[in-house]
């Protein structure tokens, strides 16, 4: 394929990727190595690297729709950061000193457990939970504006979502995704804050956390510009979109569609990293 | 207004203040978007001068080589601008990228510490000391 061909082809993959992520809330980071190794036959480390600068991008860019509406607490954020920026330190330097077969098995394994979190009912909202003497020390407790008013929440669990927070930032650093999936479980199940603080905050830590990793990934020479341009465009491109839309949008069968997408995607890889071919 | 407190309250008796909080995440998101945008240009703008140049080359990226020191280095990017290059150019506006979320952890240490939150300055302060060495200890500025 010529550079104008490969750049418009992976720029609008990209694009649906970037709009799908948003839309669905599963992001796009996620296929995008997948689809890049499997379709395009791009080497992983260089799909990785331009992933990677690409989940900056789309994080960043929704901030600032995100924090106009005031439910992201930042203290949550930057507490969870410690965890995550150094797990994404350690994932990058992980990265670059395990095969490739290896890194495409746990892609796959990561894809297949995003792809059951996505298919699995979220956990009931428990309301006037306890304040938990740790969260409030770490003045974590906090509200948010509701369909009833302001709505009070208490964290809980805050040792097992900073750990389940450094595990995230691992992979993250590791397989250049945002790893929303691992923060879910972290912000969600374990520390119980509500799905909306939880989504948004989370969307804003995933640029600092891969940032922490992406100087280990170009000083490497893992991001290449010819192939990052695209990913990244398309990508911020079709999240912002889809961040518009989405009030709008009927998700519930676009869910069920991607999380096909990445069922499949996460197999491929599996198979492809067992039989040593990525 | 109510957010209004006396000077010189003990740290432990602070509460936070979620109408200060807001404005904080205001600028902040704003900042955020503001660089991407800004690294987006300069990103479209190399990718001007590159796919002017290079079209009709073959697109390859089956096997890793790892990228030359040019694409590597901060002086390196630098250098590769000055040149002309438009694969420079969009390694420049990657840079300029990563360090968006790293300017908004710097400039909630300010925003912290206005608050007086000392708790919060030192844990942003620590997650400032991790991204200045990754971006220090992996050989980006040699």
């Amino acid at each position: 394929m010529t550079v104008l061909g490969f750049t418009a082809v992976v720029a609008i993959v990209s694009f649906v990727a970037g709009l799908l992520g948003a839309l669905t809330g599963l992001g796009g980071g996620v296929v995008l190595v997948p689809l890049l190794t499997l379709l395009f036959h791009v080497d992983i480390r260089y799909a990785i690297g331009a992933s990677l600068v690409s989940v900056i991008a789309t994080s960043s860019g929704a901030a600032a729709a995100y924090v106009r509406e005031g439910i992201s607490n930042i203290r949550i954020g930057m507490f969870l950061e410690i965890a995550t920026t150094i797990g994404a330190l350690l994932g990058a330097f992980l990265a670059t000193r395990i095969p490739t077969s290896a890194l495409a098995i746990i892609f796959g394994l990561v894809l297949l457990y995003s792809a059951y979190l996505s298919r699995k009912p979220r956990p009931p909202a428990l309301r006037n939970l306890p304040p938990d003497p740790l969260a409030t020390r770490l003045r974590l407790n906090g509200s948010f504006p509701d369909l009833e008013g302001k709505r009070e929440y208490n964290v809980q669990n805050v040792p097992a979502g900073f750990s389940l927070m450094f595990g995230a930032g691992a992979l993250s650093g590791l397989l250049g995704i945002g790893s929303g999936a691992v923060k879910v479980l972290a912000m969600d199940q374990a520390m119980r804050i509500p799905f909306k603080v939880s989504t948004t905050t989370s969307n804003f830590m995933i640029g600092v956390t891969a940032a922490a990793s992406a100087g280990v990934y170009l000083s490497r020479g893992y991001v290449d510009p010819g192939l990052s341009m695209p990913v990244m465009l398309g990508v911020l491109a079709g999240s912002l979109l889809g961040t518009r839309i989405l009030v709008k949008a009927e998700t519930k069968s676009l869910r069920l569609v991607f999380s096909i997408v990445i069922l499949v995607l996460g197999l491929q890889m599996l198979f492809k990293g067992i039989g040593g071919k990525i | 207004m109510s957010a209004d407190q006396p000077p010189g309250r003990r740290p432990h008796e602070f509460t936070p203040q979620p109408w200060r909080d807001r404005r904080l995440e205001i600028v902040l998101g704003n900042l955020l978007r503001t660089g991407v945008l800004f690294s987006a240009a300069i990103v479209i703008a190399g990718a001007c001068v590159y796919l002017a140049r290079h079209a009709h080359e073959h697109a390859e990226y089956r096997v890793f080589q790892g990228e030359p020191s040019d694409f590597r280095t901060i002086p390196g990017v630098i250098q590769s601008v000055m040149h002309g290059h438009g694969r420079g150019l969009i390694q420049l506006g990657l840079l300029f990228l990563i360090a968006t979320p790293i300017f908004r952890v710097a400039f909630s240490v300010v925003g912290f510490g206005l608050e007086r939150d000392r708790m919060y300055v030192v844990f942003t302060l620590i997650v400032l000391a991790v991204l200045l060495y990754s971006l220090l200890g992996s050989g980006l500025t040699l």
